[in-house]
């Protein structure tokens, strides 16, 4: 048994792609030695800047030999049959072949022996399989090379058992001369791309070399090692921490001691230290210092342009007020302990909060009404018309879901606050510091809103109109927001619809699922009470949409949504299926009460019983086509001839009168107890009586009609066909 | 002087481009000259536009001033121009130690990698007009973009036989962080200690207030709507079957139009739609021009 280190140094991989990476490279290259027969013990791979790194124990030195039997066609078979079969099997004569009687016949038997092979060999096999056809999101091609990877590949270290493999990549193509051998033919991947010991120089794409580098700057000289831990130490040796994991803990660490000292705590954000952790080798945080000039300017300003520009982490005063402070993670340690690299971060920041700066000020002195004319020259979409467009239908729908309303929601609402608030949500599109920041629209309109004197509901709303943005972000709660974030969410939805721009598989352009899945949160965070189709309709202002299938779209985000808090998206699947439900808050109620039931010892023997029934009905109709016609009528009492059939159809009748009242009142939980009812006169049902009496086709099919009638009844509740056992 | 700011790191804007082009040539760059008509950027020069079509080697490296009508601020902004340079270089094929010789150029102008945090981060490039796209970074230092380096795979719409790596030096940005000066119109422009010291305000500051004046509110819209129209239907006609072809005078009425439709979208004369469809207009008259140039190489 022995270990592998396998290590791929290329220019600068992209952040955002390096964990994905390196999880693709651990699955393909143990695929590939699975499917070689070759067994290991331990995977694991990490990702640097420069490097994807695969670290592997407990692999044989040789494959198993396999010895693997393929029957063929009876020996007195015809000729193109034996034929075929030698070809499929890669055998030139019947010699080659045993004949053995299988006791239904004489057959031939081909025996195939593979010799093992030696693990070197497999290694750079799945090496060269890997590298043609690694799925990197985005690759390239470099210098007058074929192969494609993320950025230039520069060389490959692959050391096994102590050893490194030598040679180099080098396109391997039967048409070319530089033909090297037949993979294919020799029970390997037959790659575009192979791994060969002995290149010609001049064929060599990617070296395979004995040593490797360490940081680029820090350590630039070679590196030889002899395995996974000595892998690690050495390059922590050469400034190069091999574990994003590891990189993370130091920034985290490191930082927060920094912070500590500066008397300010860091602002935690995990997508960030990931995406720094991506842009280094070896961290090195640094706190850097704001200049006092740039805090007046809001602090989602400085935020987003430390952030999203710079790469910054922020900080807190104990106060929990934005700091003055920031701090930089840096690839160097820097022999004047990083004075200039600080020095030149913040010498960066000033000139980018001096753009915002500038733009605050600016954007000031205008009002929000002012800037609506200009809404007449954005485009929201070429067949949605502009934004100023858009602005009155959003002011039409806010007020439209404000009257549709129906359980007092907005009964305090100002209109004439809904209205200012719908009607200035997009006037900050047309500022310069949303211009230069597009992620602060709403935020800035919100300041700009609250420095005018405009009334808190107003500003509050045109800050938070685009909330919720995400399954983690803050929902709006106040009924001037609600409004108008729902507002410009339906129209959204809507307007897509109404041009069939919907989304398809992975490609939602529009972000037309957040859409949805924001609706639906301030719909039932909130508990508005609307009927969805009706305000579809309002939204929809004449333009024709498939109404149905938007709410298809709402019922399927709808279960992503209650899946993520633990509802079972069966059961959301159960009521969706009863048909014309829009309400999503009663809705959602009656999925949490069906959950309860379901969950009860009364609800799991009624789904029990309930398929018992269905299936009999199920099986009957499939063998009689007439039947399903027959059966649709109630039964007839006087053909009740079991105690138990009576107790059941009085059973249904009182579930029935109780539980169409309770649904009526929307008591659903009521409604599920209405139906518990009927769990101990279906036991003794299915206990005693005899469905399918073959003398008596009259009974069978009133017994027939008996038990499709208890799937009606309880599916008037929820569909618990849909229910998942 | 000139001895030592020879030996030593540029002390102003000139001996910045002086630097630059003195390393350049040092890995066997041919040094051009700018392209002698207003452009975007040093990218649609045919040094790069159409020498990174083909199989033929290509290393070369220029100043290119770059014409960005919708940056003019009149003067008043300290890091916006509506004119400014480009350090362009371009190696074809792209060698294997490319990063390495960049990195080299910085250490040349003054940047000592120990000292300063250099760092690749993900920048794809796509210029539409072009119909250009590659895959590459912005480089950082100490938090600042100073070099945007790209991989040239398609140009023209046509598919790099041969991949050129293409590294542009924003020469002002690069000047005010190496020379510590705030705003742009404070660079020294030639040695402080000459004996007529000018900073780049004293050379071009009345330029960019009249040429922002121009690009905003007194380019003649008509005249450039013809302009753009006559371009298109030279370049067409320089393309056109009966003669042969012309690529390089066809790639001129090309970098014409595309300037005009950048004069025209300043004054803000096309709309959203329209935009599109200009660009779309100038990026067939490169693919022509493109397609016209290999098929005469």
């Amino acid at each position: 048994m022995a270990k592998l280190v396998l290590e791929f140094l290329s220019e600068e991989i992209p952040a955002r792609m390096q964990a994905r990476a390196a999880e693709d490279l651990k699955r393909l290259f143990t695929e590939g030695l699975t499917q070689a027969g070759l067994d290991f013990a331990f995977a694991a791979a990490f990702a640097t800047p420069r490097r994807l790194v695969l670290a592997m124990d407990g692999i044989p030195l040789r494959s198993a030999d396999v010895r693997e039997e393929k029957r063929g066609p009876r020996t007195d078979a015809p000729a193109r049959a034996i034929e075929g079969f030698l070809k499929g099997a890669g055998l030139n004569s019947l010699d080659q072949c045993e004949k053995r009687d299988t006791g239904k016949g004489e057959f031939y038997f081909a025996v195939i022996e593979k010799k093992g092979r030696n693990a070197t060999e497999v290694l750079r096999e799945v090496i060269g399989k890997v590298l043609s056809g690694f799925p990197w999101p985005k690759s390239m091609r470099w210098g007058a090379r074929p192969l494609v990877w993320v950025r230039p590949l520069q060389q490959i270290l692959c050391v096994f058992n102590g050893v490194a493999l030598k040679g180099g990549i080098v396109e391997n193509r039967a048409d070319s001369p530089d033909f090297y051998f037949d993979a294919a033919a020799q029970g390997g991947t037959g790659s575009r791309f192979v791994f060969v010991e002995s290149p010609r120089a001049n064929d060599v794409i990617v070296p395979a070399r004995e040593t490797t580098r360490g940081h680029r700057f820090m350590a630039p000289g070679e590196i030889r090692v002899e395995g996974y831990t000595d892998y690690v130490r050495k390059l922590k040796q050469a400034y190069v921490m091999v574990d994003a994991e590891e990189r993370k803990a130091v920034i985290r660490t490191k930082a927060e001691t920094a912070c500590r000292e500066a008397g300010v705590t860091l602002v935690k954000d995990d997508a960030l230290l990931a995406e720094v952790a991506g842009l280094v080798e070896w961290p090195v945080p640094m706190m850097g210092t704001i200049d006092r000039a740039f805090m007046d300017v809001p602090a989602e300003v400085l935020i987003t342009s430390m952030k999203t520009h710079q790469r910054y982490f922020a900080c807190h005063t104990r106060g929990g007020e934005l700091a003055n402070r920031f701090v930089v993670v840096a690839n160097t340690v820097a022999p004047d302990g990083g004075r200039e690299i600080v020095a030149g971060n913040e010498r960066v920041l000033r000139a980018r909060l001096s753009d915002a700066r500038f733009f605050w000020d600016q954007d000031r002195k205008a009002k929000l009404a002012d800037r609506l004319p200009a809404l007449k020259d954005i485009v929201f979409h070429a067949k949605l018309g502009t934004q100023a467009e858009r602005v009155e239908r959003i002011v039409a729908l806010a007020q439209a879901i404000m009257k549709a309303e129906s359980c007092g929601f907005f009964h305090m609402t100002d209109p004439a606050h809904l209205e200012a608030a719908a009607r200035l949500a997009k006037a900050d599109l047309t500022s310069g510091m949303v211009g230069e920041f597009p992620e602060l629209q709403g935020v800035m309109g919100g300041y700009y809103a609250q420095l005018e004197g405009l009334p808190l509901e107003v500003s509050n709303a045109i800050a938070d109109h685009y909330a919720p943005t995400g399954p983690e972000s803050r929902c709006p709660h106040s009924p001037v927001s609600v409004a108008v974030a729902l507002a410009d969410k339906l129209d959204t939805l809507v307007g897509f619809w109404a041009i069939d721009e919907k989304p398809t598989g992975s490609k939602d352009p529009y972000a037309l699922r957040r859409a949805a899945l924001g609706s639906i949160r301030l719909v039932t965070e909130n508990g508005l009470r609307l009927k969805l189709t009706d305000v579809f309709k309002a939204a929809a202002a004449g333009r024709t949409i498939n109404s149905g299938e938007l709410l298809a779209f709402f019922a399927d985000r709808l279960k992503v949504q209650a899946r993520e808090q633990g509802v079972r998206h069966d059961l959301v699947n159960a009521v969706f299926a009863l048909g014309d439900e829009d309400d999503l808050v009663r809705l959602l109620a009656r999925v949490k009460a069906l959950q309860a039931f379901v969950g009860s010892d009364d609800g799991k023997n009624l789904l029990v019983a309930y398929n018992r029934a269905a299936n009999i009905v199920k099986a009957e109709e499939r063998k009689d086509k007439a039947l399903a016609g027959q059966i649709k009528s109630v039964p007839d009492p006087a053909l009740l001839e079991q105690a138990e059939e009576k107790a059941v159809a009085a059973a249904l009748e009182g579930a029935a009168a109780s539980a169409g009242p309770a649904l009526a009142r929307e008591d659903f939980t009521a409604a599920m107890s209405a139906l518990a009812a009927l769990r101990a006169p279906l036991d003794a049902f299915f206990d005693k009586v005899t469905v399918n009496v073959a003398e008596r086709p009259d009974l069978r099919l009133n017994r027939l009609r008996l038990l499709r009638r208890i799937s009606a009844t309880i599916d008037s509740v929820a569909d618990f066909s849909k229910i998942e056992s | 002087m000139a001895l030592a700011a020879e030996a030593g790191k540029p002390t102003c804007f000139q001996e910045l481009i002086l630097t630059l082009q003195r390393y350049w040539a040092r890995q066997g760059c041919a040094i051009l000259q700018p392209y002698d008509m207003e452009m975007g950027a040093g990218t649609f020069h045919t040094a790069t536009t159409l020498r990174a079509l083909g199989p033929e080697p290509w290393y070369a490296a220029y100043v290119q001033p770059s014409r960005r009508p919708k940056d003019g601020r009149y003067g008043e902004n300290p890091n916006r121009l509506q004119h400014y340079y480009q350090f362009q270089v371009i190696l074809k094929p792209s060698p294997t130690d490319i990063l390495d010789r960049y990195f080299g150029s910085l250490r040349a102008i003054g940047i000592d990698p120990d000292l300063h945090d250099l760092r690749l981060v993900e920048d794809d490039w796509e210029s539409p007009t072009l119909g250009a796209w590659g895959l590459g970074w912005e480089v950082w230092c100490d938090g600042m973009e100073v070099t945007q380096f790209t991989y040239f795979q398609q140009v023209g719409g046509i598919e790099c036989e041969v991949t050129s790596g293409e590294i542009t030096y924003g020469l002002e940005r690069l000047a005010m962080y190496l020379f510590d000066k705030r705003s742009v119109y404070d660079l020294p422009y030639n040695q402080p200690g000459s004996e007529v010291p000018l900073t780049y305000g004293e050379v071009f500051l009345r330029n960019e207030r009249e040429q922002s004046a121009y690009n905003f509110e007194r380019a003649d819209t008509e005249m450039l709507f013809r302009h753009f129209a006559d371009a298109e239907k030279e370049c067409g006609a320089l393309l056109g079957s009966s003669n042969a072809k012309l690529a390089l005078p066809a790639y001129e009425q090309c970098i014409k139009a595309s300037h005009a439709f950048n004069l025209l979208d300043a004054r803000g004369v096309i709309s959203v739609t329209e935009r599109q469809a200009y660009i779309g207009r100038v990026r067939a008259l490169a693919k022509a021009c493109c397609e016209a140039w290999l098929a005469k190489g």
